[in-house]
């Protein structure tokens, strides 16, 4: 998932660069990245859709291994790419990654060229031995994925058991001494309320808490519904940012939700195919880890000049780097922060990209949403790799019948006699 | 010394990008990325960026800001700027 944390801070020493008499405007460091960069700042890696759970909001819709996903030496030659280009780090995720049989040695492999890892896992596979690797490596981050404070709360959507996965892998963590590790959470209906709680678990575990916006995409827009926060429920999480930001990561998914006051900590910029990509299993390169779709689609990293080509000269990556139109936005007096939100959460709620966010902290959205839901047609998320969970066709019992009577009579569980259904001299 | 802060560099002290560091040329200047601390910085000017790049080779801060063609005047601003970036440890101080 997202993308980037730690909000840059810019050293300029030419802000008076200009004579008193003409003094020019500093330029902000978000104005700067809206045309795009050389390089993406980070990007995020999915680099498998095998996954050993089947969280219901699951952007990728993974669960079962994509065939053609690259193989060792074609993600190698990925991670060179990305040395030339140099890309700090990457975010990788999934599908649940550490289940690649060459997970570690591309672990290994990115960072001996200088290219950092943020990993994303369910923990499944952070056992006391492998903690204790990952606490030895300064380029190496984890990211360990928690949605609910409680169990009941976080198996409701990350299925059976994945809490205590998660919990264990914690303990592990904090075991080998890998401190100010990540435990990521998406913000749903149903852990709003438990945001002082997950900060209390980061606490216990030395870890830091990074809170990420629910989307639309993958198996998320089958329950985006159900799921996202309601508007009271936001405000409660914008309050709670603005009192406990400091440190807490939001991989900026929250800019949506500066109209209610100050915008928060980070760029509060889109910053899909500027500063950010998706590189996914397959190598398909996508505007933003959010947006699956043949309309956000780049090019592929096995395509002639390679993944540089497809960050520098797609079509659709110099497209976004061109001014966006607000629409119906331009006018709103939160426009400048807010940006009319995000980008992946409009289309796959069918709303126009130029429009107001389905979750527009001044209600428009919900507006829009219920014109839609009149009119139908919403886009629907590409490639579901969901493990195939339906059940077998119900077929009828065989039963064994006999047309003759039974030897005994049966011995019902109501028989007195302690010597019932046992005949001597068998 | 006219430095404008406190954590402002001598002149006359030498400075090393942190060794965890990685810079990479912009359009608009630089992206400064310190893998220990997973912290981004940007240089917003590519004067500040040709000094950083050789406080290295420099025996000096003052050196540095001459071989990138700073000028006199400019030299608070500077030395102020790679002040914030000491604060940050994305460049340290070499001890001679």
């Amino acid at each position: 998932m997202t993308i980037l944390d730690a909000p840059p801070t810019g050293t300029a020493a030419a802000t008076a660069r200009a004579t008193p008499a003409a003094p020019v405007k500093t330029q902000r460091l978000v104005d700067l990245f809206e045309y795009g960069l050389d390089s993406p700042i980070c990007l995020t890696w999915e680099l498998t859709y095998a996954c050993n759970l089947s969280c219901v909001h699951c952007l990728s819709s993974s669960g079962r291994r994509d065939p053609r996903e690259l193989s060792t030496a074609e993600c190698k030659a990925v991670i060179d790419e990305l040395e030339r280009m140099q890309v700090f780090y990457v975010n990788i995720g999934g599908g649940e990654p550490t289940v690649r049989s060459d997970f570690w040695e591309l672990v290994d492999y990115a960072t001996a060229h200088k290219v950092g890892v943020k990993f994303s896992t369910n923990g499944v596979k952070i056992t006391p031995e492998v903690a204790r690797k990952l606490a030895a490596s300064d380029y190496v981050d984890v990211q360990i994925s928690l949605d609910g404070a409680t169990a009941e709360v976080n198996d409701y959507v990350r299925g059976p058991g994945s809490y205590a996965t998660a919990m264990r892998a914690m303990q592990n963590m904090k075991d080998a001494g890998f401190t100010g590790f990540k435990i990521s959470v998406v913000c749903t209906r149903q852990n709003i309320g438990q945001l002082d709680e997950f900060k209390a678990i980061a606490d216990e575990y030395g870890a830091q808490l990074r809170l990420t916006r629910l989307r639309p995409s993958g198996r998320g827009a089958d329950v985006w519904d159900e799921l996202h926060p309601l508007p009271e429920q936001q405000r409660e999480l914008y309050d709670w940012l603005v009192a406990n930001g400091e440190n807490v990561l939001t991989g900026d998914s929250f800019f949506h939700l500066s109209a209610y006051g100050s915008a928060l900590p980070g760029l509060n910029l889109c910053g899909a195919g500027r500063v950010v990509c998706l590189i996914d299993p397959v190598g398909d390169v996508y505007a933003c880890p959010f947006a699956i779709h043949d309309e956000f689609l780049a090019g592929n990293v096995r395509s002639e000049g390679g993944f540089q080509e497809v960050w520098r000269n797609s079509e659709l990556f110099t497209r976004l780097r061109t001014p966006q139109s607000g629409g119906a936005c331009t006018s709103c007096s939160f426009f400048d922060s807010c940006k009319g939100g995000c980008m992946a959460a409009k289309f796959f709620t069918g709303l126009p990209l130029d429009g107001p966010d389905p979750e527009c902290v001044r209600g428009f959205g919900e507006e829009a949403l219920q014109k839609r839901k009149m009119d139908g047609s919403i886009p629907k998320p590409e490639g579901d790799h969901s493990h195939r969970t339906e059940r077998a066709p119900r077929r009828g019992v065989p039963v064994t019948l006999s047309l003759t009577r039974p030897a005994h009579p049966p011995v019902s569980a109501c028989e007195e006699n302690p010597l019932a259904g046992f005949t001597p001299g068998d | 010394m006219t430095a404008p802060d406190s954590t402002a560099p001598d002149l006359d002290s030498a400075w090393d990008l942190h060794p965890q560091v990685s810079v990479r040329p912009e359009p608009f200047g630089a992206l400064l990325y310190h893998f220990g601390t997973r912290k981004l910085s940007f240089l917003k000017d590519r004067a500040l960026l040709a000094a950083v790049q050789s406080l290295t080779t420099a025996p000096s801060v003052r050196a540095a800001f001459e071989s990138a063609g700073i000028g006199a005047a400019d030299v608070p601003r500077y030395q102020s700027a790679l002040g914030t970036l000491a604060a940050s440890s994305m460049v340290i101080e070499r001890k001679q």
